[in-house]
């Protein structure tokens, strides 16, 4: 190579930063959770993950075979992918069902659309919701310790009582990630300081949820009720792990406020209003689809252009 | 002979209506929950739209060219009112199933587009050959799909259990509304593989010959030369 591909007249500055270490990051921060989800639901959770994740790994090289592309799946974003499905199902689903849903997220979702950087919508989320559609009552069957149970918010909706700190500490019944606040948080705190996420969408989608129960939840402002609503369902995993898909959010710093604002609605409006108990994935995969749009009215002034209606003045 | 036979192979395969134009989505999207669904909503289109090509290129010479589409959907009109109480009197059961779908034909564009393309423009005998062809390739286009999403959904063919409940578990989101666009997304899939490294269709030549005024100047790829 020529030396002149070398020169440079600005700073370019290097990051270390490539998918395969941001997305083992993600892992990390994952793992947490993960553990505490095969404490919580025994070895049957810990089969349905390495399922799940061995399933999208397969699918994305298998694909890949097909349509004679080189093979993507060192870059761990199949592995997350796989993780993160894994960690939105219920632990009894049958494993042929994770596997058909690993192979939707990475075939249907992701490659078809090109690949990782291409996807529309976050493939685990999608994967997560046609399998709520395809098989409602596998995917609502929550067991824990060997007794059926209703998940919190299930239970809150119905009126009954709550204990917030087993749902801080994560003892409740629902999918194998999404029981332990505690958990996630410090998930949450290993990306933030190691830098893979800001908080300006959690951090907006957490608010404006909040907001959004305290007017319209029918218990004003009732903490026991809030941090309930907060610490049940997939919100906190939502929030900070797939809200956050680079892929899937804007880039623009105002419009990731506008995608959290809107996140926080929708959850609100699902959750008080809707059909089932729960409503992140619904919400997430909708404000994926906005993501366009959002982009396109945020996206920042450039240093000297003036602003379109002030040409004339 | 040889021209009619052409016409029924253009219409079930060269141009299927379903799988190769993607024209009458709205009814292949709304009424393939099941095979028999396909199946009564493929023929009715077809009688339909064999008697309306017989009609519109019998009349073709009569209908003036300002006001010859309200007169194909006056004819039209009349053809699938026709169908839709032939199958509320002997066939209630599948007129009930696809509802609103019956007088919906209407305004199906594979008519419209045959009315247009072909009928208004050849003799009686092979519009309506022209007529089967397509109207057969939109039902086999239907049935499959509709057997598709039937298997999957509810593992049924014709309403006949062929996998058994005791190890498979329905997929229902293939008889909802989702499963539709899955099934005629994975046919939008095949077909771009199919069309991948291959040139682009030659031009088909011009319709009106006067590219300001065409509909179709904005996709026309047979722009006569400035």
């Amino acid at each position: 190579m020529s030396d002149l591909y070398n020169v440079s007249s600005s700073p370019h500055v290097r990051s270390k930063d490539t998918s395969s270490r941001i997305m083992g990051l993600v892992i990390l921060a994952l793992l947490p959770t993960t553990l505490f989800g095969i404490y919580n639901f025994g070895i049957r959770a810990l089969i349905l993950i390495l399922v799940t994740i061995a399933s999208c790994v397969a699918s994305e090289w298998v694909f890949e075979k097909i349509v004679h592309k080189k093979s993507t799946i060192n870059d761990l974003s199949a592995v997350v992918t796989g993780l993160l499905l894994a960690l939105n199902l219920p632990p009894t689903l049958p494993i042929w069902e994770a596997v058909l849903g690993g192979i939707f997220a990475i075939v249907i979702v992701k490659m078809m659309f090109g690949g990782l950087g291409q996807n529309f919508m976050n493939p685990a989320l999608g994967a997560r919701c046609f399998l709520l559609i395809a098989f409602a009552a596998d995917m609502t069957n929550y067991v824990i310790d060997d007794y059926t149970g209703a998940t919190p918010l299930a239970a809150m909706r119905n009126g009954e009582a709550v204990n917030t700190m087993d749902m801080l500490i994560g003892k409740t019944a629902g999918t194998i990630g999404e029981t332990s606040a505690i958990a996630i948080l410090i998930g949450a705190i290993i990306l933030i300081l190691t830098g893979i996420i800001d908080l300006r969408i959690p951090g907006t989608y957490i608010l404006t949820f909040v907001i959004f129960i305290v007017i319209f939840g029918g218990h004003g402002f009732d903490w026991n009720y809030i941090t309930a609503q907060l610490c049940g369902g997939g919100l906190m995993l939502g929030a900070f792990f797939m809200a956050t898909d680079y892929v899937t959010s804007p880039i623009t710093p105002n419009g990731k406020i506008l995608f959290g604002i809107c996140l926080g609605v929708l959850t609100g409006l699902f959750r008080m209003y809707g059909a089932n108990a729960e409503g992140v994935s619904f919400a997430i995969i909708l404000s994926n689809c906005l993501v366009p749009m959002i982009e396109k009215i945020t996206i920042p002034r450039a240093f000297g252009i003036v602003k379109e209606g002030k040409k004339h003045e | 002979m040889n021209k009619y036979v052409e016409r029924l192979f253009n219409g079930i395969i060269k141009e299927n209506p379903t799988f190769v134009l993607m024209l009458g989505m709205c009814p292949t999207l709304a009424v393939t929950t099941s095979a028999e669904n396909g199946l009564g909503m493929g023929l009715s289109t077809t009688v339909v739209l064999v008697f309306a090509n017989l009609l519109i290129s019998a009349f073709r010479k009569v209908i003036p060219d300002g006001v010859r589409m309200p007169a194909y959907i006056v004819i039209v009109a009349s053809l699938v009112t026709m169908v839709e109480f032939i199958m509320k009197a002997y066939t209630p059961d599948l007129a009930t199933k696809l509802g609103v779908y019956i007088p919906l034909i209407v305004v199906n564009c594979i008519i419209l587009g045959r009315a247009e393309s072909y009928a208004s423009k050849n003799p009686v005998v092979p519009s309506i050959f022209d007529g089967i062809g397509m109207g057969l390739g939109f039902t086999v286009g239907l049935t499959c799909i509709g057997i598709i999403r039937e298997i999957l959904g509810a593992g049924q063919i014709f309403g006949a259990q062929v996998l058994s409940l005791d190890w498979f578990t329905p997929i229902t989101i293939f008889v909802m509304a989702p499963g539709a666009f899955l099934v005629a997304a994975m046919n939008v899939v095949r077909a771009k593989m199919d069309a991948k490294g291959k040139p682009l269709a030659k031009p088909s030549g011009c319709i009106s010959g006067d590219c300001a005024s065409c509909g179709q100047s904005a996709m026309c790829t047979g722009k006569k030369a400035e």
